[in-house]
């Protein structure tokens, strides 16, 4: 993390995005019967935030120094 | 077709597989070429979150409330972000400070604190329980309902076998000589295990294909694919409300709070924290762990919902029980082999967390525990072995079989009553209280020890009444009525709706109360109570770990002697061990032996961060001072440190004097400088004045003499006149310069005084004698006026007698003629005697009454008035007069003539000194 001041703000700023993510009210929208590809909408939005929050992170901790 | 001897062999040669790559990482970090410095490793290692839990419970826990597993795995994602600021703070805290355990973490930062350190050990034990006999439970259910392969029977839980008979005993025993086997083969002074490490991360690798394998069965083999599973799950009245989880809000409450539960799990499990804090070789390895470690955990939680489904619709008729899922969809299907890799990735997931969970809770138990208790009570016995190594192993041993058999223990009481997420989710909320202590710890200054003693206390006590005790109501140990009606009848303090607040799930229900008390009373009793010295001092050093570069301070304010200090750390780390490290410090600190090794606090404090590797800081702690006889710090020493203080301010105060002095003289030098600079100008003025005086006269002589040289012929009288003029000038110019010699030589003070006893009255006389042709040229009346009672003064009589010819000559030069009238008279005045010589000439204005006694200025416009003097006259007759001691002064009325006048002192003392001066 070449510069530490950028990088934690940025990765303070992803975890409050996960909060957002994962919790009410944004979880709410997705808590319906339809589905996305034969899967419920439910389960593929946490794992496709998921996946994205994680793929976030390895942004911020592993770019190239 | 699948024997129970196959399964107990299968899983044996397991665990040796797992025991071979221990030895071989234990192999390899003694010979220095660690297999686990590598941050793929230690995100693996991490991921011994994953436990049977995981493994068997999501899927059990999905197929009740369909995505409400998630948290669990949401929450460590979301901490895993913030990693890098608080993880790697605590890291590198338990680098300085030789952290060795959660305990010695907790104790280390609030002042070291034995008290303080076994309480979190009592709440880790005991939090932990559950969860290690989740684990058991995993196992022993997995293996019965293999033996019966190819028939799905589920263990009969009414059915109450004997102890001997029971498989889950027979499983704690084998995982007891198993962590003994990986955890106390040799003391490390780190507490670090190296192959205990790399044995985790192969397992996390082994549970996670095992879970992906039958996953990836399941959904497509047993089913078309995920569209086709959820298809046919949607069709099923039982599973469809399970995709719409969240019916009311209290749903999200449960998730908000499983999820923060989760994110403190993650830190403050004990394993946890023993693999990512004390078993952490890099902090650089944790800029991998933050997003492979989360990575890990979407990839095994993938398949759990189809699993779950797969198992609902597999098993319309129910009678299997949802956590089993996993090993029963194969056996269903007749596959074999995935069948027994299922119950090898249980297996793995389930002893990676007991191994790890029991070895980082016995090393709390020996060192925060067991230790300081002996130390303090049997001292003198302890304190006579020369070798405790061997002790503290066999502490470590006997905590590790206790600690595994109160898990099988609990498995007994109350593990049947529940579901295995439900018991995991205890021992998630009793770690949990460790949050408020340790961050609040990390980040702020102000918690004190009895603020963390209260809060923890307080959480503890909420937690066991409101998750623990309705376990053990449930499992029939205790009354029922205890839940419904609440203690002695009390419904206020109904376990499972506490002070009246109901309509949560249990979780949610405790983690608010026992946070609330927690953190209230943690904050709140921080801020009324007083931190001692140590725990101010280890205050500072947590939270400002990043910021402070030296190394810890000691508190340790006596001394040892340098023998004892290695003969004590020798008892625990080994005397060759011990002997090595000391001769390292004496290397560093370039003395020639050990001997010379001075036992000086930087000694003492190198003993005990030795020891506190060995059994942790508050132990550390109580043995060092059985050898040091530490001064406390008593009147004498806060008197020594207020002294420092007031020193240091005196210093400031010195500092602030000398600036104020250095200030004064640089105003001194800047004066001084204006002055010279002054001065320069006035030399110039003089030097440039000088030449122009000069060049008049001479210019005059010059013109003259040309006349006469070029003018052979001319008249008598002309030329009689033109040398008359030649010669005043001539002599003009003489004067001129005898004047300037005159005043550079008394100006300079190397002119030549010619003392001698005189009488002013005959100066005057002479000098009146002298200029009677300039009053009779004029024809101006002169006046005297001479007291006789006037006595001799000493004096250089030339001097005087320029003095008074130049103001009789001034006086009357300035008289008009024939009217003119100059006035000399002289008298005593006090000490001194005066002499006036006025004048009733043109007078001189009140401005130029200063300036006349200047060099070469004389009143009247220069330009246009014929010069009548060099100038210098008077400034010649006041440096004479002040020479002697005396004063010249003029006083005058423009038009109305004007008074010179000089004193003298008579007192020959003042004369003398003036003279030898």
């Amino acid at each position: 993390m070449r510069k530490p001041g950028i990088d934690q703000q940025r990765l303070i700023a992803t975890f409050i995005l996960g909060g957002v993510l994962f919790n009410y009210p944004i979880l709410s929208l997705f808590n319906t019967s339809s589905s996305l590809l034969g899967i419920p909408v439910l389960y593929v939005y946490v794992f496709l935030a998921w996946g994205f929050v994680i793929g976030l992170v390895a942004w911020i901790a592993e770019r190239p120094r | 077709m699948l024997q129970g001897w196959v399964i107990v062999l299968t899983s044996f040669a397991y665990l040796c597989l797992l025991f071979a790559i221990a030895f071989y990482g234990d192999r390899r970090a003694d010979r220095g070429r660690s297999i686990i410095a590598n941050p793929y490793i230690y995100s693996l290692s991490l991921a011994v979150y994953a436990t049977a839990w995981t493994f068997y419970g999501s899927v059990g826990r999905a197929a009740a409330d369909g995505i409400g597993f998630l948290p669990i795995y949401l929450g460590p994602t979301l901490m895993a972000v913030l990693w890098w600021m608080c993880l790697r703070k605590i890291i590198r805290i338990s680098k300085v400070n030789r952290i060795t355990s959660l305990a010695d973490f907790v104790a280390s930062r609030y002042g070291k604190s034995a008290l303080l350190a076994g309480l979190v050990t009592v709440i880790a034990v005991l939090g932990i329980l559950p969860y290690i006999s989740l684990q058991l439970k995993a196992i022993s259910n997995s293996f019965t309902i293999l033996v019966q392969y190819p028939a799905i029977e589920m263990p009969d839980k009414q059915r109450s076998v004997a102890v001997l008979q029971d498989t889950a005993f027979y499983v704690a025993m084998i995982l007891a000589g198993f962590t003994i086997a990986f955890g106390t083969r040799e003391l490390d002074a780190a507490e670090r295990h190296e192959g205990m490490v790399a044995a985790v991360a192969f397992e996390s690798l082994v549970k996670l294909l095992a879970f992906v394998a039958v996953g990836a069965f399941v959904t497509f083999g047993m089913f078309d694919g995920l569209a086709d599973l959820f298809t046919r799950a949607r069709a099923d009245p039982r599973i469809e409300p399970l995709m719409t989880p969240f019916d009311d809000f209290s749903n999200y409450a449960s998730w908000t709070w499983l999820t923060v539960l989760s994110m403190l799990a993650i830190m403050f499990l004990p394993r946890q924290f023993q693999l990512a804090v004390i078993e952490n070789v890099d902090e650089k390895h944790l800029r991998t762990a933050v997003w492979l470690f989360p990575l890990y955990m979407l990839a095994i939680n993938v398949f759990v919902i189809p699993i779950a489904f797969g198992g609902l619709l597999s098993f319309p008729k129910g009678g299997v029980d949802a956590d089993t899922f996993v090993l029963t969809l194969p056996m269903a299907e007749q596959h074999t082999a995935l069948a027994l890799l299922a119950f090898v990735g249980g297996l793995s997931a389930a002893t990676g967390m007991v191994i790890v969970e029991t070895i980082a809770l016995s090393t709390m138990v020996c060192n925060d525990l067991v230790m300081p208790a002996l130390l303090r009570s049997r001292r003198l016995r302890l304190n006579e072995r020369q070798d405790l190594s061997s002790l503290l192993l066999d502490i470590r041993r006997w905590a590790i079989v206790v600690i595994i058999m109160l898990g099988y223990l609990y498995f007994r009481l109350a593990g049947e009553a529940y579901a295995l997420v439900s018991i995991g989710l205890i021992s998630f909320a009793a770690v949990a209280q460790f949050g408020p202590a340790i961050l609040g710890g990390i980040y702020w200054k102000g918690g004190t020890r009895a603020g963390a003693l209260a809060g923890l206390s307080a959480g503890f006590v909420i937690w066991a009444y409101t998750l623990l005790l309705p376990a053990f109501a449930r499992s029939q140990w205790l009354p029922q009525s205890l839940l419904t009606e609440g203690p002695f009848g009390i419904a206020l303090l109904k376990p499972l709706e506490l002070f009246g607040l109901a309509g949560l799930d249990q979780i949610t229900h405790a983690m608010i109360w026992s946070m609330l008390f927690n953190i209230g009373l943690y904050i709140g009793v921080s801020l009324t109570s007083r931190q001692s010295v140590v725990e101010h001092g280890q205050a500072t050093l947590f939270v400002d770990v990043f910021t402070k570069t030296r190394e810890p301070s000691s508190f340790w304010r006596g001394t040892a002697s340098t023998r004892e200090l290695r003969i004590l750390v020798g008892r625990f780390l080994g005397p060759e061990r011990a002997q090595e490290q000391f001769a390292a410090l004496a290397r560093e600190r370039s003395l020639r032996s050990l001997e010379d090794l001075p036992g000086d606090a930087e000694c003492v404090h190198f003993a005990e961060r030795l020891l506190a590797g060995a059994v942790g800081a508050s132990s550390a702690r109580v043995l060092i001072a059985s050898v040091v006889e530490e001064e406390p710090l008593g009147i004498e020493e806060v008197m020594n440190i207020l002294d420092e203080t007031s020193h240091v301010i005196a210093y400031s105060h010195q500092l602030e004097e000398k600036s104020r002095e250095l200030e004064a003289a640089t105003t001194g030098l800047r004066a001084a400088n204006e002055r010279l600079t002054e001065l320069d100008r006035m030399k110039d003025d003089f030097i440039s004045t000088v030449s122009h005086e000069l060049r008049t006269p001479l210019t005059s002589i010059r013109a003259l003499s040309e006349i006469l040289h070029d003018n052979p012929d001319l008249d008598r009288a002309q030329r009689v006149r033109f040398l008359g003029i030649v010669i005043k000038e001539s002599e003009r110019l003489t004067r001129l310069i005898n004047q300037v010699l005159d005043l550079a030589k008394i100006e300079s003070g190397k002119a030549q005084w010619h003392n001698s006893e005189l009488d002013l009255r005959d100066i005057i006389d002479d000098a009146l004698a002298a200029t009677r042709g300039l009053f009779e040229e004029k024809n101006v009346a002169l006046a005297t006026q001479l007291a006789a009672d006037v006595p001799r003064l000493v004096g250089d009589r030339d001097r005087l007698m320029q003095v008074m010819l130049n103001l009789i000559s001034n006086a009357v030069k300035f008289c008009a003629p024939d009217s003119g009238r100059v006035r000399v008279s002289m008298h005593r005045q006090g000490d001194c005697v005066q002499v006036d010589v006025g004048d009733n000439g043109i007078g001189i204005s009140a401005e130029n009454q200063r300036i006349v006694f200047e060099k070469f200025r004389q009143v009247g416009d220069t330009l246009t008035d014929r010069p009548q003097g060099t100038g210098l006259g008077l400034p010649i007759c006041r440096q004479i007069i002040n020479h002697f001691g005396g004063r010249l002064w003029v006083e005058s009325r423009l038009g109305e003539g004007s008074t010179f006048s000089f004193t003298l002192p008579l007192d020959p003392r003042a004369s003398d000194d003036k003279l030898a001066a």
